[in-house]
């Protein structure tokens, strides 16, 4: 057993040395953000919050922000309703060319965004449409909506067919027994559906960067900054903030993951299978 | 039943899919389908003739500047995956084999924390480490091993390479860590007890079953680095093109929309045709699966 007690050393090792390489860059964002020098570079100056101050004052980040808040809200919710039906298409019934259509929907996974969001500007401005944050908003649906199938599969099929049937049973409606116990079972995995949805939409930039017109959302506003040095150190706050809320927003996700796991009585897999 | 060719059953997946089933059709079929409409046609003034025409494809295959551009995609994706996919496994192997139950959902995690964090921040910060005044050339002339900084490390591929290495990191360690997760761990104790190494048991047992695993993890890495548009964009300065860049260019900056789609389709079929191939080389991993 010594080998093996070695072996798991090492690779322990290994595993925190990784780890250091995935935080490193985000472990230097608030380095910089609460640094008082303007360049981004070593040596540190002194201590200050006032990047964090100009932030908050600067009215093209509001409208960004207000504008990315809008665009997730909405692209959250349109790919977990979407998702919902797809989720329960799948996981209850079999029907013709289920295998193709769920593909086509599952697409967007794996297809470079530059592609989608290319191929939708050219539809866009083909059938003159004007470019706002509905266009963006259709886009992020789009590609939220199989990572929103993925996570609702797995809540469905957690599900145990026998208490609807049950509520059958007792005289429910179809739609009264999913709304009063299929909606309520599966609520974990709709919420964080929502939460990964948000994210994913929050920091997309390609579509956003070209279907969103002249209105700026936070990845796009961040771009544009990034050519100018003097706002680096601004978006380094930003950058700090943003990590702190995604971890907080994951937090939540994760706690509701594992409560929709101990809610059907299944064994936590870390959320695969 | 049998005479309307569709049961009850069929009938009531086939409504539930339709909401998300029209809206792919509506948002990424029919887009798809125009531009592969636009690359047979011909490219007047801000304007597309609707003219078929074999020419944007024989533009694409002939002019040297797309060719070392799509040579240089393919090179980085490829580069790309194979440092993210080697790094990758030891740390799903470790997570799937060394650590306790109950906490690999915390490592889990831990993982997938950075990949949730702004994607163009993290970009960012990789040039800020690499950088003329970064971090590695700021310490290294503070502590003196070096008087100049190091030119070599920021505007060129392998910054590129290890910048998306670093993006795609969890998407190679979750799907690895799955098949690893369902390997019988009774089979790696009947390797050693017919009389195997440690090390032959891994190579003659684990691996091979770990392999859709790898297969997938080569994929899902592949596929999107070699249509990334920001890295090249920030890390290579602009200077060093990949393929997403110059369809873009196309697209708008130069409006040549046939060309710019006939790109893009040329894009998406090489990607199609190399994990058609990748997965052809492999097929016998992915049979033994059951």
């Amino acid at each position: 057993m010594s080998q093996r007690s070695f072996e798991g050393s090492g690779l322990r090792i290994y595993a925190i040395l990784y780890l250091l390489f995935l935080y490193a860059p985000i472990a230097l964002l608030p380095v910089f953000a609460f640094n008082s020098g303007t360049i981004i570079a070593f040596p540190l100056q002194g201590f200050t919050t006032d990047w964090f101050a100009q932030m908050s004052t600067n009215s093209t980040l509001r409208r960004a922000l207000g504008n990315s808040l809008t665009i997730a809200v909405s692209a959250s919710i349109l790919a977990t309703c979407l998702g919902i039906f797809a989720a329960r298409a799948t996981t209850r019934f079999e029907f013709p060319f289920k295998g193709g259509i769920m593909g086509l929907i599952m697409v967007p996974m794996v297809l470079p965004e530059i592609i989608v969001a290319m191929s939708l500007l050219v539809v866009l401005l083909g059938a003159g449409l004007q470019l706002s944050i509905l266009t963006v908003i259709a886009g992020h649906t789009l590609i939220c909506m199989p990572y929103a199938i993925a996570i609702l599969s797995t809540a469905f099929s957690s599900l145990d067919k026998s208490l609807e049937e049950a509520a059958y049973d007792l005289g429910e409606t179809r739609w009264g027994a999913f709304r009063l116990v299929t909606l309520p079972l599966v609520m974990p995995g709709i919420i964080s559906s929502l939460l990964i949805s948000f994210t994913i939409s929050l920091d997309e930039f390609i579509i956003a960067f070209f279907l969103a017109g002249n209105e700026p959302t936070l990845p796009t506003y961040i771009f544009s900054q990034l050519r100018f040095p003097k706002q680096i150190p601004m978006i380094m706050a930003l950058g700090t903030v943003l990590v702190v809320l995604s971890i907080v927003l994951l937090a939540i996700g994760e706690y509701f993951r594992r409560r929709g796991i101990a809610r059907i009585s299944g064994k936590d897999s870390g959320g695969f299978q | 039943m049998a005479r309307h060719g569709l049961d009850a059953e069929a009938k009531k997946g086939l409504t539930l899919i339709a909401p998300p089933l029209l809206y792919a059709l509506a948002v990424l079929a029919a887009p798809l389908l125009t531009i592969l409409t636009y690359s047979f046609l011909k490219d007047g003034y801000l304007e597309v003739i609707a003219e078929f025409t074999w020419g944007n494809y024989a533009q694409v295959l002939t002019d040297p500047i797309v060719r070392t551009i799509m040579l240089r995609s393919l090179i980085v994706a490829a580069m790309v995956t194979l440092v993210t996919v080697l790094l990758a496994f030891p740390i799903a192997y470790y997570v799937s084999f060394m650590v306790r139950p109950e906490r690999k959902s915390m490592w889990l995690f831990l993982i997938t924390i950075p990949f949730w964090t702004s994607y163009l921040i993290r970009v960012f910060l990789w040039k800020v480490i690499l950088g003329y005044n970064g971090v590695i050339n700021s310490t290294l002339t503070g502590l003196g091993i070096i008087d100049e900084p190091l030119t070599f490390i920021l505007y060129n591929v392998n910054s590129i390479v290890l910048t998306l290495a670093h993006a795609y990191a969890p998407f190679a360690i979750l799907p690895i860590f799955v098949a690893l997760e369902k390997i019988d761990r009774s089979l790696l104790e009947a390797g050693r007890d017919l009389g195997e190494s440690r090390a032959m048991t891994f190579w003659r047992v684990t691996l091979p079953l770990a392999m859709p695993g790898v297969i997938a993890a080569t994929l899902i890495v592949f596929i999107p680095t070699i249509g990334d548009y920001v890295t090249p964009e920030l890390i290579g300065g602009g200077k060093i093109p990949m393929i997403a860049n110059l369809i873009q260019v196309q697209m708008l900056a130069l409006d040549n929309r046939p060309l710019g789609s006939a790109l893009a389709v040329t894009a998406m079929l090489t990607v199609a045709l190399v994990s058609v191939v990748f997965l052809f080389l492999n097929r016998r991993f992915l049979r033994m699966r059951q």
